[in-house]
């Protein structure tokens, strides 16, 4: 199925408003079926014809109809009123954020990529990645978000609907995915260049691949062992440092997605191109060839220095 | 409009002295003068019409290159910025420079031959609607066409409307642009419903007005209340971001969801707005093929207006997503879910009146009757966005922007082009051509269904809305591609109507005064009509004064051929509001410059305004005043300079 297809669903939130879209939608194909026929079997009665056959055809005033209108509304009320109350149940059941949720995030939305800061009550498990989420399956998550720059919206089709985010108000979205799974995200409000392109995924796993991932994530970066990764860190250090962060090292802007783990994450550039070292050098050398008017300026840099980058970068597991 | 004198005026019959009288007060001058100073509401609602379909073309032509772009995964054809320019100008070109004027039109030209007057209430006010609408189209299109179009959609929201996100003159452009276009709207709005309530024939209580003037009444009683909504928003982001002033920005202290409301509480009446009137020419034309009266006139009159009562209730329903909290939401998922109803009862009453008939297939027949469907498909997907939660999933994908494409297309522009072979004849005196009219409509029908049916599926497959490409591998591609094809298939379908007005124009079969043996008061005077549209103030005393003799309604008589002649001047007659009780003879201003000089001198303002070149401002500003001087200054024939002794 599609990747971002709301027609099946892999987590609690969007699994309670599965039946009640597939409700609505059988009810209006069935609707429109039951007028298509009526309008056809009405029609072939007609007879074709033009003006003159119009002018020729005697006028009456027949039967009021009025039945048509009674009987026909009489027959929509009691959809209207299962849809109506059903809306209501179901928007109580998942509007909610939960009480107790097992994980709270801070999203923040940028134009065009996702912050993602892990809250916690110990600081030691505080820290913030980016564009891929790490959750555990059957626990409710509570997202936090925060905007940035302009509206953006949150959304991961199979685990749950949309919520803005909003410059000046944090609105609360949460999910809860019942299997693991990488569930893809996207950006659902136009923000501008790359909207297209600002995606994220959200990784749902086990208790112990999370409380894994999440240590592996806590840790600075590696520092480098080769000649070319020691070039490469300071090359990364006073260029990438200027938007990105890699902890442990002098890159401390945090305009720009956090690069300390880089190499765990599936995806680079908010979802646009698989990580490896083909696209990760493709993207450094052209990002605005690949994502036209987003943030990143071309590098230009020379093939030692592009080898030396990279040879750094492929460190951050 | 004034009162001239409490007169009683002269009933007679119709002669070639009188004729001549009258052709003599009301013919408009030859050549450009005439051109640039007519006030008849017959040439102002042609001229809307054939504007409209210049800006609808324009539409057009920018929806096939996006389709072009997104008829495959990762296309290059357009550039993210092109592509924002081009889906927010297609946006803003179809809804208000299409979709509202062309009702406009056909209502301007239409309504005082429905209602059996001689003009609008206030013609040159009507006049200065027109040119409004022309100069803020061409000061919106000048924007486009020098790289500033608006590149944040036709709903603009802030923050990427302000300066910070969008420094170029995009934005002052469209904001400037609106409120301009706003003055033409309301101006319009306003006239509309003078007209209906003070210039009917007399005998045409309210109950026997044409489905289309309740429709277009409604609509702009609407306007009225909620063009202000978005002419203040557009004004306060303007001033944000020209003068700073943080209305809308959240780091100032101001709002960025007070934008959405503003601009929502004006932007879902809108959309009933521009489609009511299309609803009412679909009620009022569908029964000429059916030869039998409209089912449940009453219903259908009352379900236009309870339609709009409660459309000042749902805004809120495009911003399910915004995190405002669950309870005013379900009030508002309530208001859009009953919504539905009013509708039901146009879509039963229309079901019904074929059923109950004896339908003739025209061009016309064809495209009112189909446009049934394609509204009950709109409809359907829009009640499947009033369910909150469902809508969480909905919105924002192209499942929403197949359901506004069946309602804007389906409820707009396919009665407006069954309207077309329609009235066609009655402004041209000529028909439009059967034959050509049956390619037309099934080219434009399959291609619309073609284009647009599949896309609810790419919709529900997730893909989201204003995106100026997409990745391979989430099951758009083929659909996408489908929906390409379709809108080229549709387009030709549209070429095919306007290739066949230019054949007919001059070489349809000639018309006559009622080709299709139709009911109501524009039938029964000539194709196309005198300039002073009846001879004689009919008098009326039924719904469908031309059948009334074979539908036995009361047994009341209409008199066509004889009643007021009102020659003394150019007269027509005001009635009461509700019953049409004749009330006074009403004075109607010649044809006259000073709407034009208006709307050159705002034209002026705003592009003073647009630059902030303050001394054109006052030029503007100046150039207007005096053109309002001379509007206003008083005359005599109008009565308006001293008691009127005879």
């Amino acid at each position: 199925m599609s990747p971002l297809g709301y027609l099946d669903a892999a987590g609690t939130r969007a699994q309670t408003i599965l039946p009640l879209t597939w409700f609505t939608l059988a009810i209006s194909v069935l609707v429109c079926l039951i007028v298509g026929i009526l309008l056809w079997l009405g029609v072939r009665r007609a007879r074709s014809g033009g003006a003159l056959e119009t002018r020729s055809t005697a006028v009456e005033h027949g039967d009021s109809g009025l039945k048509w209108i009674s009987v026909g509304l009489l027959i929509s009320a009691a959809p209207l009123l299962l849809t109506l109350i059903w809306t209501m149940v179901a928007l109580a059941a998942v509007s909610g954020p939960p009480k107790h949720p097992g994980l709270t995030l801070d999203v923040t939305a940028h134009q065009w990529w996702w912050e993602v800061h892990y809250a916690s009550s110990q600081p030691s498990e505080v820290f913030t990645t980016a564009n891929e989420i790490h959750i555990p399956v059957g626990v409710p998550v509570l997202v936090r978000l925060h905007g940035a720059d302009v509206i953006h919206s949150f959304w991961v089709p199979k685990l749950s609907g949309k919520t803005d985010v909003i410059p000046g108000q944090t609105n609360l979205s949460w999910m809860q995915a019942d299997q693991p799974g990488r569930y893809r995200g996207q950006c659902a409000e136009f923000c501008g260049f790359q909207h297209a392109y600002m995606g994220f995924e959200v990784v749902a796993e086990s208790r112990v691949d999370f409380e894994r991932w999440r240590d592996a994530e806590l840790k600075p970066a590696p520092p480098p062992v080769t000649a070319a990764q020691t070039r490469g860190q300071a090359l990364v250090q006073y260029r990438c440092g200027l938007c990105h962060q890699v902890r442990g090292t002098d890159a401390h802007a945090v305009s720009a997605p956090d690069l300390t783990h880089l190499m765990s994450r599936r995806t680079i550039a908010a979802g646009r191109l698989l990580n490896n070292p083909g696209n990760l050098a493709g993207w450094i050398e052209d990002p605005q060839g690949i994502k036209p008017g987003n943030q990143m300026p071309n590098q230009y840099l020379s093939s030692q220095q592009l080898s030396d980058a990279q040879a750094y970068l492929e460190l951050l597991e | 409009m004034r009162p001239a004198d409490y007169r009683t005026p002269t009933i007679g019959i119709d002669s070639a002295e009188h004729v001549a009288k009258l052709l003599r007060l009301w013919q408009g001058a030859p050549g450009l003068k005439g051109f640039f100073s007519s006030v008849d509401h017959k040439e102002i609602g042609k001229r809307y019409i054939i504007t409209a379909f210049v800006f609808l073309a324009l539409g057009g032509i920018e929806a096939l290159i996006m389709r072009l772009q997104l008829a495959g995964p990762n296309l290059s054809l357009l550039t993210p910025e092109q592509y924002n320019e081009l889906f927010s100008t297609h946006g803003m070109t179809m809804i208000f420079l299409y979709a509202s004027p062309i009702l406009s039109g056909f209502s301007n030209y239409l309504w005082p031959l429905l209602l059996g007057s001689r003009d609008m209430a206030f013609p040159r006010l009507n006049a200065l609607g027109y040119w409004i609408y022309v100069a803020s189209g061409i000061f919106l299109y000048a924007g486009f066409l020098t790289g500033n179009g608006p590149n944040d959609g036709w709903f603009n929201y802030v923050p990427y409307a302000s300066r910070d996100y969008n420094p170029g003159l995009n934005e002052d452009f469209y904001s400037l642009g609106m409120v301009f276009l706003g003055i033409s709207t309301t101006v319009g709005a306003a006239n509309f419903i003078v007209t209906a309530f003070r210039t009917r024939a007399p005998g045409m209580s309210i109950n026997r007005l044409p489905i289309m003037v309740w429709g277009t009444l409604t609509a702009s009683a609407a306007n009225l209340i909620v063009v202000p909504a978005v002419s203040l928003a557009f004004l306060m982001l303007w001033m944000d971001r020209q003068f700073g002033t943080h209305f809308f920005d959240p780091s100032g202290g101001g709002q960025p969801l007070l934008w959405q409301h503003l601009f929502w509480i004006f932007g879902h009446p809108w959309v009933y707005a521009i489609v009511l009137p299309a609803m009412g020419m679909v009620s009022d034309g569908l029964p000429v093929f059916c030869r039998r009266p409209l089912v449940g006139y009453s219903f259908v009159a009352l379900s236009t207006v309870a339609t709009m009562i409660l459309g000042f209730g749902v805004w809120v329903h495009h911003m399910f997503a915004t995190g405002l909290p669950g309870m005013g939401l379900s009030f508002f998922s309530g208001a859009s879910i009953v919504i539905t109803v009013p509708s039901a009862v146009a879509v039963f009453a229309w079901l019904a009146t074929i059923w109950l008939g004896r339908p003739v297939i025209t061009t016309a027949f064809l495209f009112f009757s189909s446009m049934i469907l394609l509204f009950v498909i709109g409809g359907v997907s829009g009640f499947m966005t009033a369910s909150v939660p469902v809508d969480w999933q909905l919105t924002d994908t192209y499942f929403v922007v197949a359901h506004l494409h069946y309602v804007l297309i389906g409820i707009n522009l396919f009665p407006v082009v069954g309207a077309g072979y329609f009235w066609f004849p009655k402004m041209s005196g000529r028909m439009l051509d059967e034959r050509l009219g049956r390619w037309n409509f099934w080219t434009m029908f399959l291609g619309f269904n073609l284009a647009f049916l599949p896309m609810h599926l790419t919709g529900l497959f997730g893909m989201p809305r204003r995106v100026y490409t997409y990745a391979e591998g989430m099951g758009w591609d083929t659909l996408n591609l489908i929906t390409s094809i379709g809108s080229f298939v549709f387009a030709i379908g549209v070429l095919l109507f306007f290739i066949n007005v230019a054949k007919s124009w001059k070489g349809g079969a000639i018309a006559g005064a009622n080709p299709w043996d139709a009911p109501t008061l524009e039938w029964s005077v000539s194709s196309p009509p005198p300039p002073y549209n009846f001879a004689i103030i009919p008098t009326v005393a039924s719904r469908h004064p031309l059948w009334e003799q074979r539908l036995d309604e009361g047994g009341a008589v209409s008199s066509l051929d004889r009643g007021m002649l009102l020659d003394s001047g150019k007269e027509t007659i005001g009635t009461s509001a509700l019953d049409a009780e004749p009330d006074m003879v009403l004075e109607m201003p010649g044809d006259s410059l000073a709407p034009l000089l208006l709307a050159l001198g705002i034209s002026i303002l705003f592009v003073g305004l647009l630059l902030k070149i303050w001394p054109v401002t006052v030029l503007g500003g100046a150039v207007a005043a005096l053109a309002l001087l001379t509007w206003l200054w008083p005359r005599r024939e109008l009565r308006e300079r001293e008691p009127a002794r005879a």
